[in-house]
């Protein structure tokens, strides 16, 4: 689809009703997968490994294995419902949702189907223009998540037209949790920015409940985006077209909007709306068919026999609903009170979902408008530039590091920015990359004072004009050291030093 | 199966159950196995003769709930022994034929 067939954002709201729904995944971060004893790749500092190096035979379905709940798992589970506003089901149960696809290597994948752990539940979400939007919780269920499929072969890599299909189950049976939404009518104009906003605050929940990673890059958090259009007035449904794929939170603002302009220029010329789910491009910004809504559909749910029901105690319920952490509107107050920013100040790292990552920078030892400026600053600018998320680049305890360089003088504004870089390309800590690229402060006297005699006597009527008052001529010497320096030198230190000489001059006539 | 009771399954259901589980079959074959899953069915389907809405259903003779393992990483299996029952690999993964589908 070329942009030239979406209708433009603006008209396409005036004629039409955006529904949306959520499905977001969430792999929780305990030591073992969800059935098995097996190593969980999401857990904190793990990585996916090396291929089929994190399995046991029921994380490949072998003939005997039985699957085990990890209790760990369901505690992390209530919490989240929990958090969400939901109810605990006094009695849930496991469902086999059969399908038979390489991923999961048992053709089915053990899953919640009529009975949740948490159903009925809501959370606020605040959007960047300031209005706050009630997005009501269907239910969140417990389940497994698939190996990792890599699709040989083909022109394009994908899946359509390869000849081959490797498998990794590494990730076959990390635990998840599957968040779903109730249709959410009356987002109206802001429909993309609730979906970014939506996504960010489960992110916050998670964070701060600290059952989950939620690395959107490294897919610990995934959203399926469900879009309908309803013509106005007309008061009927429109047909819905679930997009996946989508893995950083700015993707989900962007792919929200180019749904809404699709649909739109499809209903608006007589066409009819396929109910399908699609793909999401990053680097095309647009979604393209994937395999329709049909019999594939068809998963035969039945109840796991091989797992009992959780009952959780009213007593446990109680121990973690006390345990839980302060709900994200509560919190937002008290650190925007804590870090004493202004209300645009506050709401530029609220909208820019660098909640966390600021709060975390700070629990690291930096101060609050240091943190804020380096994250929504040179962070977010190459973020954008490279369209992923801030918090993809660089670690919470990397940014404080860089902000003490700075506050120590051992960095001006100018190298910590070179220092971020690399950084970023994975040269290691502030630190490392300071020692690596010799990027440290000139912060010498004799040094500097040598270098500022050179220029003087390049431009000898300087230190002149300078005790004539005018002391923007210093500008000239300041510029020359800089260069001399490589830009590794305290541009205050050294005017301070040029002013220094010019009035120590003239002390000594 | 007689023509005054007819199978609880008819050939096009049976042909869709192949289809999810990928399983090519013949006309022929669909028409035998209509007849053998229809009497399958209409056996468990005694059951349903003595259920009352009342009894919930059971999924376990014994009445128990709340078996769980504690989060402690075990044993693995060395990526030789994961493979040793792979039809076919290539390097430390899995090898199978492509499937037009996708990720659930």
């Amino acid at each position: 689809m070329s942009t030239a067939e979406l209708m433009d954002f603006d008209k396409a709201i005036e004629l039409f009703e955006p529904v949306l729904g959520f499905e977001v995944h969430v792999e929780l971060n305990t030591k073992t997968k969800m059935f098995s004893s097996a190593p969980n790749p999401a857990a904190p500092g793990a990585d996916a490994g090396e291929p089929n190096t994190m399995v046991t035979p029921v994380c490949l379905g072998l003939p005997g294995s039985l699957p085990v709940v990890n209790e760990q798992a369901i505690r992390f589970s209530i919490s989240l419902g929990l958090a969400l506003g939901c109810d605990i089901a006094p009695s849930s149960r496991f469902a086999r949702k059969n399908y038979f696809y390489p991923d999961l290597a048992k053709n089915y994948q053990i899953s919640q189907y009529d009975e949740p752990i948490a159903h009925d539940g809501a959370v606020e979400v605040e959007l960047p223009n300031g209005r706050t939007v009630r997005v009501e919780i269907e239910r969140a269920h417990m389940e497994e998540d698939a190996g990792k499929l890599t699709h040989v072969g083909g022109a394009t890599g994908r899946i359509q037209g390869a000849d081959y299909s490797l498998v990794d189950y590494n990730r076959a049976g990390v635990p998840l949790v599957e968040i779903v939404t109730k249709m959410i009518s009356g987002a109206e104009h802001d429909a993309p920015e609730l979906a970014k906003a939506y996504v960010s605050t489960i992110r916050d929940i998670v964070v701060a409940l600290g059952i989950s990673e939620a690395r959107m890059e490294r897919g610990n958090l995934r959203c399926d985006a469900n879009v309908s259009l309803s013509p106005r007035g007309s008061g009927k449904l429109g047909t819905r077209t679930e997009t996946k794929n989508v893995n950083s939170l700015r993707s989900v603002e962007r792919a929200i909007r180019f749904e809404i302009q699709r649909q739109a220029a499809i209903l608006a010329a007589g066409g009819t709306i396929i109910q399908e789910t699609r793909h999401w491009h990053e680097d095309s910004g647009t979604t393209s068919a994937g395999r329709p809504k049909s019999d594939a559909d068809d998963y035969r749910y039945f109840p796991e026999p091989d797992l009992l029901p959780v009952e959780p105690s009213a007593a446990l319920i109680e121990e973690l609903r006390s345990a839980l952490p302060e709900p994200p509107a509560e919190r937002r107050r008290r650190l925007k009170d804590a870090w004493g920013f202004t209300d645009l100040e506050f709401q530029d790292v609220v909208n820019s979902g660098l909640l966390v990552e600021v709060e975390s920078t700070v629990a690291a030892g930096a101060s609050p408008a240091q943190a804020r400026k380096w994250w929504t600053g040179e962070i977010a600018r190459i973020a954008n530039q490279d369209s992923v998320d801030p918090s993809s680049l660089v670690s919470p305890s990397d940014v404080a590091a860089l902000v003490s360089l700075v506050e120590s003088g051992e960095l001006t504004d100018r190298l910590a920015r070179q220092v971020l870089e690399g950084v970023i390309a994975g040269e290691g800590s502030p630190a490392d990359v300071v020692e690596k690229r010799g990027l440290k402060v000139v912060s010498d006297d004799g040094a500097l004072i040598a270098a500022i005699d050179e220029a003087l006597a390049a431009q000898p009527d300087i230190l002149e004009k300078i005790r004539d008052g005018k002391v923007q001529a210093a500008g000239a010497v300041i510029g020359a050291v800089m260069k001399a320096m490589h830009g590794q030198a305290d541009a205050a230190r050294v005017r301070e030093l040029v002013l220094e000489r010019a009035t120590g001059s003239a002390a000594e006539r | 199966m007689s023509a005054t009771n007819p199978s609880p399954l008819d050939a096009a259901q049976v042909a869709h159950l192949a289809n999810l589980a990928r399983i090519a079959l013949t006309p022929e074959e669909i028409e035998k196995l209509t007849g053998e899953l229809g009497v399958i069915i209409e056996s468990i389907a005694k059951v349903s003769e003595v259920a009352t809405p009342d009894v919930p259903a059971t999924s376990h003779p014994i009445r128990l709930a709340n078996v769980f393992r504690a989060d402690v990483p075990g044993e693995t299996l060395t990526v030789e022994q994961a493979l040793s029952g792979a039809p076919e690999r290539d390097g430390d993964r899995f090898k199978v034929s492509a499937i037009l589908g996708e990720e659930q």
